[in-house]
């Protein structure tokens, strides 16, 4: 890190020796292009489409906030979006953790159920949102199955709804969550559950003293990850959804304002908001981290 | 998948071994079932489209009555798949170069050399990575259409840019730290200038982690639907995008040659992640990134 010690008094050195100290050399202007690359492609779109919300026609800067939130079909997608991605969220990480942690030091396994984990995450949503529609359908293989064994009598209604959007949720974030996991798992030393252990602890006392704190930055970001990937959904509640009800999600709302109604303050709106709902969840997430688990000074002697 | 149980012997055995004899079958168990169940998901959900591409005719049995492969140049010449595929590669190439070229400096430079404001540097170029697509998407969006820049195949490089350049700093920086480099001062001392110590000690050096880089970022290119989607015009749909709209407007065409698109797309996507592996580790696609947090 740089090193902040008093600038020399006799200040005579060339300016030039005095950064090249702090790291300051011409070998920086290579970041050059990817810093005006950032600013250019995503700082400032960020900050235009900031100024576009606060655009409105009557002069208030908050008139299409005022407008969102008094218009129930708007302000109802803040609520649609969450119903579908806080139960995709806990359902991911209720399978996904335990088997990350059980999963440590597994040698060829691990490999193996990456690639085949890697797969879902390469094709991508909009052709397994294609493939729930056949598999999910009312001719579909689990209708099917269950109408063949005699469980249900009528097909179930699972695409065109919530439910299509939940499992396309699911089958897309589960892989990248678990290998996320996977890997902040792999850097908890099983070392200390066993010592744990050897003084007596219990698996219970072990899991909630010992593996939860040491998992629980690890399981924080992985998170706060999964959260917002859950609360951008948009290709799938599209097609597998009812974008015009039940799965109309904020992303849905922000593109059909931009790009059907053209009213694009009110899609930058959107998209703001959208931003500060995630902001909020991340904060939640990372004070209850805070709050619930004790953090272990790990590597920190001194 | 029967590894997952050898963890136990790992572990050290303890007093009161009667204790730890539930965990191994319970690791199994739940193994079997969590990957067990998403599995049989995920093949339900690609052996539909699969079969599919290749059926005849398939209305609520659970195979097809027979099997055809004419799907394939039935949706070749329906989708226009010729100049789909043309501008697919033409926008993959194009935000390949270019993220290279502004990805392997900054690289570079991030993982060799501290420097005031590096932190805040690396968070900036991490926030692209970590931001869903629709949140930055739209406003970009809507700045390219007022800079009649959208539908344009500049626009959609310049959209695919986005997600490509951080996530190409992130896949390299591992890479360059691999790098001696007491090579460089090497090549310094024998009179090498700044240049050519890149060009002809580091680039050559980093070529496995350029090659790797270079394959997953084609990956995520044709596989990005959200930005692409957003400022795609008529002429300028890559193949997910057309996809899409195939799939969004189901009942105008026959199913079978939508899946049988959906099919080729597939197989584009797993025949470059297939060559990915030769090059990287699997757990580094997604874990790369995550572990410089």
């Amino acid at each position: 890190m740089v090193t902040r010690t008093a600038a020399p008094p006799a200040s005579l050195a060339p300016m030039k020796k005095r950064l090249a100290e702090k790291g300051v050399t011409p070998r920086l202007l290579l970041l050059m292009p990817a810093v005006v690359f950032v600013l250019g492609l995503f700082v400032y779109p960020f900050i235009y489409g900031l100024g576009l919300s606060l655009t409105t026609d009557n002069g208030s800067p908050w008139g299409n906030y005022q407008e969102f939130f008094s218009d129930p079909y708007l302000r109802g997608t803040i609520w649609l979006t969450v119903r579908l991605a806080v139960p995709a969220v806990i359902i991911i990480l209720v399978t996904a953790m335990p088997l990350a942690l059980a999963m440590r030091g597994v040698g060829r396994g691990k490999q193996a159920i990456t690639i085949i984990l890697l797969f879902p995450i390469t094709i991508g949503t909009v052709l397994l949102s294609n493939g729930l529609l056949d598999f999910l359908g009312a001719a579909g293989w689990v209708n099917r199955f269950l109408l063949d064994t005699g469980l249900i009598a009528q097909p179930l209604q699972l695409i065109h709804n919530y439910w299509g959007v939940l499992f396309a949720i699911i089958l897309t974030d589960f892989p990248f969550v678990f290998l996320l996991l996977l890997s902040y798992a792999g850097g908890i030393d099983t070392a200390y559950e066993r010592a744990a252990a050897v003084f007596g602890a219990s698996p219970r006392q072990r899991f909630l003293r010992v593996t939860l704190p040491l998992f629980a930055p690890g399981l924080a970001i992985t998170t706060s990850l999964a959260f917002v990937l859950a609360f951008g959904t948009f290709p799938s509640a599209l097609l597998v959804g009812e974008p015009a009800g039940s799965t109309r999600t904020m992303g849905v709302a922000a593109y059909s304002e931009a790009f059907q109604q053209f009213d694009y303050p009110m899609a930058s709106t959107i998209v703001m908001l959208m931003a500060g709902v995630e902001l909020l969840v991340i904060m939640l997430i990372l004070g209850l981290r805070a709050r619930l688990v004790p953090t272990l000074s790990s590597g920190r002697k001194g | 998948m029967s590894a997952a149980t050898s963890t136990s012997p790992r572990t050290a055995p303890k007093p009161g071994g009667a204790e730890r004899r539930p965990r191994p079958s319970f690791t199994k168990l739940l193994t079997v079932i969590v990957l067990g169940f998403f599995l049989i998901m995920l093949a339900g959900v690609v052996g539909s489209v699969m079969i599919s591409s290749v059926s005849t005719r398939w209305l609520n049995t659970w195979l097809p009555e027979g099997y055809t492969g004419r799907w394939f140049s039935a949706a070749w010449e329906e989708f226009g798949l010729t100049q789909v595929l043309l501008v697919t590669f033409q926008v993959a190439i194009a935000v390949l170069f270019m993220t290279l070229l502004i990805a392997i400096p900054a690289a570079y430079v991030l993982a060799r050399q501290t420097f005031p404001g590096k932190r805040f540097l690396t968070i900036l170029f991490l926030l692209p990575v970590v931001v869903p697509t629709i949140t930055y998407g739209v406003p970009l969006a809507t700045l390219l259409y007022r800079l009649q820049l959208a539908q344009t195949l500049p626009g959609v490089i310049l959209i695919n840019l986005v997600p490509s350049v951080p996530f190409a700093i992130l896949i390299l920086m591992p890479f360059v730290e691999q790098v001696d480099e007491s090579l460089e001062k090497a090549a310094r001392i024998f009179g090498a200038r700044n240049w050519q110590v890149f060009a002809r000690v580091v680039l050559p050096l980093l070529a496995p982690g350029i090659v790797a880089t270079s394959i997953l970022l084609l990956v995520r290119t044709i596989a990005m639907f959200d930005l692409t989607f957003l400022v795609a015009g008529p002429t300028t749909q890559t193949l997910v995008v057309k996809l899409f709209y195939a799939v969004s407007a189901a009942g105008f065409r026959s199913p079978q040659s939508i899946d049988a698109m959906a099919m080729m797309y597939m197989a584009t996507n797993v025949l470059l992640l297939a060559v990915a592996f030769k090059f990287i580790s699997p757990s580094r696609i997604v874990g790369g990134g995550a572990h410089r947090t």
